[in-house]
Formats: C-alpha cells, sequence, structure tokens
C-alpha cells in the first residue's frame, strides 16, 4: 500500500513571486494524528492546500495514495481528503444543515441511501439533529463550526484537515469538536490539525510538524517540538508558558517536557518530598 | 467626564432570525461602568452575549439591529437610543474578530486615513495622525502596501490603527487576537499596551485567552446566559481556574498550577514564568543556581 500522503521536494511560488514553500519533503500515514504548526506566512496553508490539489507544485510532487495531485482533479481528491476551512462561513452554503451535509457525498455520486445514512449519522455524532432543516447561516458560530465539520466528514475523507477549528469556540464547545475529531482518528483516518493553540497540539496530536519559511524544521512528538526552544526561536515562535517553566528548571531533576500543569505540580511534589 | 461607558440595566432581545421564532433574549440587566483609561476584558461562553454587548456599546444595537432595547447605554455622555452609530463613532473605534470583514482601502494609509478623512481633517495634521497610529501597532513600513496582501496579524494591526487614528474616547476590540499566530497576538497586546500609555482611552476587550486578558485587562466582567456573573479586578478573576472554566474559559496555566500547589498547602502564587522559575528553586531549595528561562 503507498503511504497517504508522499510529499517530494515540493515548491510552489505565487504568481506575484512569493516563494510559500521551498522543498518540503513529509509522509502521512493512515491513522496518524499530525498537527502542523508555524508562524503566519511559514507555509502552513498553502503545503494542506497541495494535499487535495486546491494548489498544485510548482516542482517536485504530491502523490496522495499514490496518485499524483497534478494527474488528479480536486473532486477525484476529495473522496480522501476532506478539507475544513478555519472560518465556516467559507463553506456553509446550503438551505439547511441536512442539505449542507448532504452536499459532499451526494456530490461523491454516493447512493440516495448511503448519502442519508451518513448524514444521519453526522447529525447525531455532532448533535444536530435537532436542527436538520434549519438554515445553517442563522446558527451561532459554534453550531456553525460543527455543521461545516460534519459535512466535510459526511465525506468521509481519509485525511481531513483542520484549519483552527477551535477558533471562535469556548473551552466547552471546543472539548466538544475536538473530541469528534478523535473519535473520528480512532477510526483509522488520518487528522492533520493546522493550529496556533499550542494547548490543542499538545492534548491532541501525536506528532508535531514545525514549519518556518516554507520549509519543515522539526518533526517529532509535540512535547519534544514545544519544548524545542531554539526551534521555536528560529522559526519565530516563542515556547508556551508551561515548556518555558519546564526548560528553565529542568535543570533541577523534574522531568523535563511537561506541558501540563497538573503533571509539573505533581512531579515538583514528588521531588520536593524525595529531597525532604 | 471621567465615565466613558454607562450601561444602566440594560435589556436588550434580537428580532427572530427566521420568521414566526421567538425573539432571542441577549443581555438581562446588564449595569457597568468603564473610565478613562482603564481596560475592561469581557468573558464567557459562546452566546453569553458578549459580542452583542460590543454593538450595544458602539449603538449597532439597536440601531441597526431592532429588537426589544430595555435600560441605558450612555457612552461619552451621549444615550445610545438618541445617537446614531454614525455620530457615535466620533468617540468609538472598533475592531472586530475578523480584519477582512473591515479592511476595505487600496493601501494601508488609505485605510488608517478613512475615518479621518472623513472628519474632515487637514491633510498635514491627517499624515501625522496616520504615522502615529501605525507607529503605535509597529506598521509603519507598511504604509503604501495593499492590505490584501498582509498576513492575518498585520491586517488586524491595520485594523486596529484605523480605529485608533480618530482618538477615540472609546476603543471596542470583539476578539481581537482569535485569527493570530502567537507572535501576532503578542503584537497585537503590545500595540494595545502602547496604546493605553499614550492615550487615556478606555477599552473594552472580548476575549477567551485569559493571558491577553492579564496582559491588559484591569478588570474582567464574566457574562453567563446574558448576565453579568461577575465583575473583578482581572487578577483576582484569572487566578480563580475554577471560576474560568465554569465560564468555558481555559485557566492560564499557571493559575491551574498554584490552584493546584494551593490545594496540597503550598501557598504560591506565581504570575510569571520567571517568578514560577525563582518559586520552584526555592521550594526545592536550589536558590541561587540561576537558569535563565
Amino acid at each position: 500500500m503507498p503511504p497517504l500522503i508522499a510529499i517530494e521536494n515540493l515548491h510552489h511560488s505565487f504568481a506575484d513571486g512569493w516563494d510559500a514553500l521551498n522543498g518540503v519533503t513529509l509522509r502521512i500515514d493512515a491513522g496518524e494524528y499530525t498537527a502542523l504548526i508555524g508562524p503566519n506566512g511559514s507555509g502552513k496553508t498553502t503545503l494542506a492546500k497541495h494535499l487535495n490539489g486546491l494548489l498544485k507544485p510548482t516542482s517536485g510532487q504530491v502523490l496522495v495514495n499514490g496518485t499524483d495531485t497534478r494527474e488528479a482533479s480536486v473532486s477525484a481528491l476529495a473522496r480522501l481528503v476532506g478539507y475544513c476551512f478555519q472560518n465556516p462561513d467559507h463553506q456553509i452554503f446550503c438551505a439547511s444543515v441536512r442539505e449542507e451535509l448532504a452536499f459532499g457525498p451526494t456530490a461523491l455520486d454516493l447512493s440516495p441511501g448511503e448519502v442519508t445514512e451518513r448524514v444521519e449519522a453526522e447529525l447525531a455524532a455532532f448533535g444536530l439533529a435537532g436542527l436538520r432543516e434549519r438554515p445553517p447561516a442563522v446558527l451561532p458560530p459554534g453550531l456553525r463550526r460543527r455543521v461545516a465539520l460534519a459535512s466535510v466528514l459526511t465525506t468521509r475523507p481519509r485525511l481531513l484537515i483542520l484549519d483552527e477549528p477551535g477558533v471562535g469556540l469556548d473551552a466547552r464547545e471546543q472539548a466538544d469538536v475536538f473530541a469528534r475529531i478523535a473519535a473520528y482518528n480512532e477510526a483509522g483516518n488520518a487528522v492533520l490539525l493546522i493550529s496556533h493553540d499550542m494547548g490543542a497540539v499538545s492534548r491532541y496530536s501525536r506528532r508535531c510538524l514545525l514549519m518556518a519559511a516554507g520549509q519543515l524544521v522539526a518533526d517529532g512528538p509535540p512535547n519534544r517540538i514545544l519544548c524545542d526552544a531554539g526551534a521555536l526561536a528560529d522559526a519565530g515562535m516563542q515556547p508556551p508558558t508551561m515548556s518555558r517553566l519546564s526548560l528553565a528548571t529542568s535543570d533541577l531533576g523534574l522531568p523535563p517536557l511537561m506541558l501540563s500543569p497538573e503533571e509539573y505540580g505533581r512531579a515538583l511534589l514528588r521531588l520536593r518530598e524525595e529531597r525532604s | 467626564m471621567d465615565r466613558i461607558v454607562l450601561v444602566e440595566n440594560l435589556n436588550y432581545s434580537y428580532p427572530p432570525l427566521v420568521p414566526g421564532d421567538p425573539v432571542v433574549d441577549a443581555l438581562q440587566g446588564i449595569s457597568l461602568t468603564v473610565r478613562r483609561g482603564e481596560t475592561l476584558a469581557v468573558m464567557g461562553p459562546s452566546g453569553a452575549g458578549k459580542s452583542t454587548l460590543c454593538l450595544a456599546l458602539c449603538a449597532v444595537v439597536p440601531h441597526s439591529t431592532g429588537g426589544v432595547f430595555g435600560g441605558r447605554v450612555t457612552i461619552c455622555g451621549q444615550d445610545t437610543r438618541t445617537t446614531t452609530p454614525a455620530h457615535l463613532s466620533a468617540c468609538v473605534g472598533v475592531v472586530f474578530q475578523d480584519p477582512e470583514s473591515q479592511l476595505f482601502s487600496a493601501t494601508v494609509e488609505d485605510e488608517v486615513a478613512f475615518g479621518l478623512e472623513s472628519q474632515g481633517m487637514l491633510r498635514d495634521d491627517m499624515r501625522q495622525r496616520v504615522d502615529w497610529a501605525l507607529g503605535l501597532v509597529g506598521m509603519s513600513d507598511h504604509r503604501l502596501r495593499s492590505p490584501v496582501v498582509l498576513s492575518g496579524g498585520q491586517k488586524q494591526r491595520i485594523a486596529i490603527a484605523a480605529a485608533i487614528a480618530t482618538r477615540p474616547d472609546l476603543l471596542i476590540l470583539d476578539e481581537p487576537t482569535a485569527s493570530l499566530d502567537p507572535a501576532g497576538a503578542l503584537e497585537v497586546v503590545q500595540a494595545l499596551e502602547g496604546l493605553r500609555h499614550e492615550t487615556d482611552c478606555a477599552q473594552v476587550v472580548v476575549t477567551q485567552d485569559a493571558e491577553l486578558a492579564a496582559a491588559l485587562a484591569d478588570r474582567v466582567l464574566l457574562l453567563d446566559g446574558g448576565r453579568v456573573t461577575h465583575d473583578l479586578p482581572a487578577h483576582e478573576a484569572l487566578r480563580s481556574p475554577g471560576l474560568l472554566t465554569e465560564h468555558a474559559l481555559f485557566p492560564p496555566p499557571l493559575a491551574v498550577l498554584n490552584a493546584y500547589l494551593q490545594a496540597r498547602s503550598l501557598p504560591v502564587d506565581w504570575r510569571t514564568v520567571d517568578e514560577a522559575v525563582a518559586g520552584v528553586r526555592r521550594l526545592l531549595g536550589a536558590e541561587g543556581t540561576c537558569r535563565r528561562s
């Protein structure tokens, strides 16, 4: 079986001369939960848009499930790769929640029975069943986000790309949305989470890619990348609060790379007890 | 006049979005004041009424939204029921969550000058004011660029520059950093801090980000279900992880660590990473063995 995503020395230059990607090589396998981090303008979105063929390489190659994206239509790639935009209003356009969720699978030529089955499954999973005939545009932001995500999941993509799925949601809504994403991942599907929210990255992903100036500059477990002060600084980013504390006290015998305050507190108390 | 914002028992319901639906109660019995030079963070779960409150402070509610309005909102001495948003814009600047929704000019300097031009300011004065506003947000080198090609963080800083160029008495910011990366968010926070030093403009900032509130706010107003549940000094609100979690907010990591240790009889109250580093060293008997954070 070919890897789900295989990118080889990918370059992309925009018409205005901006070199957004400068030689990215990357492989993503089925079932991974990968976070893509980096400052604004580092090429995260440009990279992601190559995975579903919205953008084609200026040079280099992107293979999705073994198929070169230059030889595949966006609609064919949509069977494998689903893209949920940062702003749900950029993708919501139907007159009802039900039609919104049905749009993708209908466009993929699934039978009406199959479409209905998927729509009902996602309505139930997202707690949207009571809203099926409502116009999505008038729903509050948290519900619009869920509709947008549900309408991508009804296409059952093997790779789900999420651009800042938590933005505009409160902590409870974020927990709901990320729980649904985790369940989709646990069912064997790959997730690519593009986010500035280091808390979400450390809580949910298992692999973290750091981009800077159109290149991948680090690739590893999230706690290692988020505590790599040097790589983050070179990328123009600041480590999150807990990794700064963890790094600055790592010489005292505390375990390194702790991003959770409770975990840090526990380790601190344990060490204090041992020493007294 | 010291009280820039005075809200007295404000009740507001939106008209139904879909004909036949009931009205939507958004704000119930809201009272608050914001004084000159003060920054108020407005926080709470989705649907709590935070954005509606912002719209009421700039008179868009009820003038452009209709609905049922009760109580009184007085901004810079003007009652919003009898003052239009256009009229109020002379003393109120607004920055929305998504800068794309408010940028429309061909160049950065035109964008920032728009409000000044509308006020009929003289050309030389206008140039100086644009310089000042762009300097405050660190965008002086981008005057002649098109806002369209800027990054999200740069766009938001232009939106702020445009809002402060008229030197408003009140600046309203609805989730100004929600769509920015941490570096961009930090630039916006620094711009807003600079603004507090440079002017005595009152600020109302809606945010879900407790660390942003800690950096900027004097007071925190917690809303839930359209009501004020707490109106507290910022440091008090932000060191109560339980209170924040109840309002569907992520507490700052250091507040969680403080609360964890306090619950186990260690009376710590670390506000910054540096304080925490020093505190941890003290607790482990390793004072003086300093390492930079």
